[in-house]
């Protein structure tokens, strides 16, 4: 004789009847399949050769462009972030100057392709043949050859910086909207100047709000720097490009590139994600530093009561 | 400016004679919604000022003209016998820059409704913030006494809790503080207990009658008209913009004036 199964269902789930999803497992499998076609005729093509592919993914050449992807598009972020924030302000400030300025920056750098001014930069010779920097009527001074200025990196540095600061202009603008504007009433309520409830209250709370947008530009400018192989920039397009152009194994250098690419993208996602997590979410504050303000609170309580009669018997004129 | 009266009482004297808030005639609209319909207002030196009056009528964008917050569009405000927002001079009046508000703000503290603790700073960072970075104490010294100021409001364990770990009474009370460490002349509190829970307004208002008692010039906006009563050393009821009515705290409590006074008070009381 059994007991009467309860009407309820069992903790251990026992009595539980679980919802089958067939289309997921036939739509799975299919995909599976043409995956697996694909990437069977990819490897069993004769016209790659996989060693190739082997060789060049750690060959010297292709190293070396790999670093300067990465500085490339480190600098060009920062540089940019850098003019972003700047545009940001003049275009949020209450000078009209700046705000056209700004505009007309923005309106500029987005409204042209970045590979037209990329190109633009590395001919600049034939506008300005020398650089010269002078104080005027004085004879002090230096001028630079501007065909030895505009190497490739450099022209393609100041391309995508510039580029760049115009659309970070943009996300910064955004960021510094959304902290809310009761920061700055408190801020200027204890004293500080316009540009002192920048530094101090608003951008390190706008950093926050736009970190996630940021990583996300930086992830792009690394793909994006494979644009300056028109002007030689050494980075990792040019090389392979000047590689392939010599031996005409193109297929395999740029599965080499792409795998270069791809491996930047998921380390560089992998920072991102732990710099959100530190910064990013504005609902969970950032490291508190209780150690400091532990030793500050055994400190100061003897001069507790001192501190308290000065507050209080601060009513006086202005 | 309208309504400007030529005065003739350089400000030396002015601050030695008179109020240390004067506000005449002042008119303020946003666009065609006119909040300030010609405001007269004084404060004394030491002097616990509470406004009330209904929702929309003005007192709150009075306040934060009192610390140039918003502009004013006629009339006059003083503080401490000086202009806010302009230097008087030779019958014209200059507009202050940005350099000149920020100087002028040291010595006025405010209370906002919603706190406005600086979300990006723990406590006691926020308390000594102000006189770090405005006033240049060194950072130690500005510390321990950002420390002091948090025991006296009663959070003497929280500076390393960051504003949005802290109960909504908490963080106006670090407000508190973090206003009193720039030393100000006078305090203004915008409705400073209208966004806190119900058990959470006493510890609040233990604090600013904590400073009243001190000796604490404050203009208070508020609806706690038992802290009027207890505390406040004048009751101005606004109205339209205007003051309807002024007076010792117990008697328009006890028997307004007005009649528009006496249908708002029978509503709050």
């Amino acid at each position: 004789m059994t007991e009467t199964p309860a009407r309820v269902l069992q903790p251990d789930t026992s009595n539980i009847v679980r919802l089958k999803h067939p289309g997921r497992v036939i739509v799975g499998l299919l995909c599976a399949l043409a995956l697996g076609g694909f990437a069977y005729t990819l490897i069993t093509n004769p016209h790659i050769s996989w060693p190739d592919v082997m060789h060049y993914l750690v060959f010297p050449k292709i190293l070396d462009g790999v670093l300067v992807t990465i500085w490339l598009s480190l600098i060009s972020t920062v540089v940019g972030l850098s003019i972003g924030v700047i545009l940001a302000v003049m275009k949020l400030s209450s000078n009209p100057l700046a705000q056209t300025l700004s505009n007309i920056y923005i309106w500029f750098f987005r409204g042209t392709p970045v590979l037209v001014q990329l190109i633009f930069w590395f001919n600049l010779a034939f506008l300005f043949p020398t650089l010269t920097l002078a104080i005027p009527f004085t004879a002090i001074g230096y001028q630079w050859d501007m065909n030895t200025l505009m190497t490739g990196f450099n022209a393609a540095m100041l391309g995508l910086a510039l580029n760049l600061g115009a659309y970070a202009a943009e996300t910064v603008r955004a960021g510094i909207q959304a902290v809310d504007v009761g920061q700055s009433e408190a801020a200027s309520s204890i004293g500080m100047t316009p540009a002192q409830r920048l530094r101090v209250v608003v951008l390190p709370q706008a950093g926050r709000i736009i970190l996630p947008p940021i990583g996300n530009e930086f992830i792009s400018m690394l793909k994006t720097t494979s644009l300056v192989y028109v002007v030689a920039g050494h980075d990792l397009m040019t090389n392979a490009s000047q590689i392939y152009k010599q031996n005409s194994k193109i297929m395999e250098l740029l599965i080499v590139v792409s795998i270069w690419y791809m491996v930047m993208t998921v380390i560089a996602t992998y920072f991102q994600n732990k710099l959100e997590k530190k910064f990013g979410n504005v609902n969970t504050p950032p490291s508190p530093r209780a150690s400091w303000s532990r030793a500050m609170m055994q400190s100061a309580q003897a001069k507790r009561k001192l501190a308290v009669d000065t507050t209080l018997g601060s009513g006086g004129s202005l | 400016m309208t309504n400007m009266q030529t005065d003739l009482i350089t400000p030396a004297d002015a601050a030695a004679t008179s109020p240390l808030i004067i506000a005449e005639q002042v008119y303020k609209s946003f666009g065609s919604n006119q909040v300030l319909a010609g405001i007269d207002f004084e404060v004394a030196a030491g002097e616990v000022a509470v406004v009330i009056g209904p929702s929309g009528s003005g007192k709150s964008t009075f306040l934060r003209c009192l610390n140039a917050l918003e502009t004013i569009d006629g009339g006059r405000i003083r503080v401490g016998g000086s202009d806010v927002g302009y230097t008087y001079r030779d019958n014209k009046f200059y507009e202050w820059n940005s350099r000149d508000y920020a100087r002028f703000r040291l010595g006025i503290g405010m209370v906002f409704q919603r706190f406005n603790l600086f979300s990006n700073m723990n406590a006691l960072e926020n308390v000594a913030c102000g006189p770090i970075k405005v006033k240049g104490v060194p950072r130690k010294e500005a510390r321990e006494r950002a420390q002091a100021l948090l025991e006296m409001v009663g959070l003497g364990t929280h500076g390393h809790k960051f504003p949005n770990q802290l109960s909504g009474g908490q963080q106006q009370r670090v407000a508190i503080a973090r206003s009193l460490a720039m030393e100000p002349s006078v305090m203004l509190f915008d409705e400073p207990t209208s966004g806190l829970d119900p058990e959470l307004v006493d510890e609040v208002l233990e604090v600013m009658k904590t400073l009243a008692l001190g000796g604490m010039t404050m203009v208070v906006v508020t609806h706690e008209i038992g802290f009027a009563r207890e505390v406040g050393d004048s009751l101005t009821f606004v109205d339209g913009g205007v003051v309807v009515e002024k007076g010792d705290p117990r008697t328009v409590i006890s028997n307004p004036q007005s009649p528009r006074t006496r249908q708002f008070l029978s509503k709050v009381l």
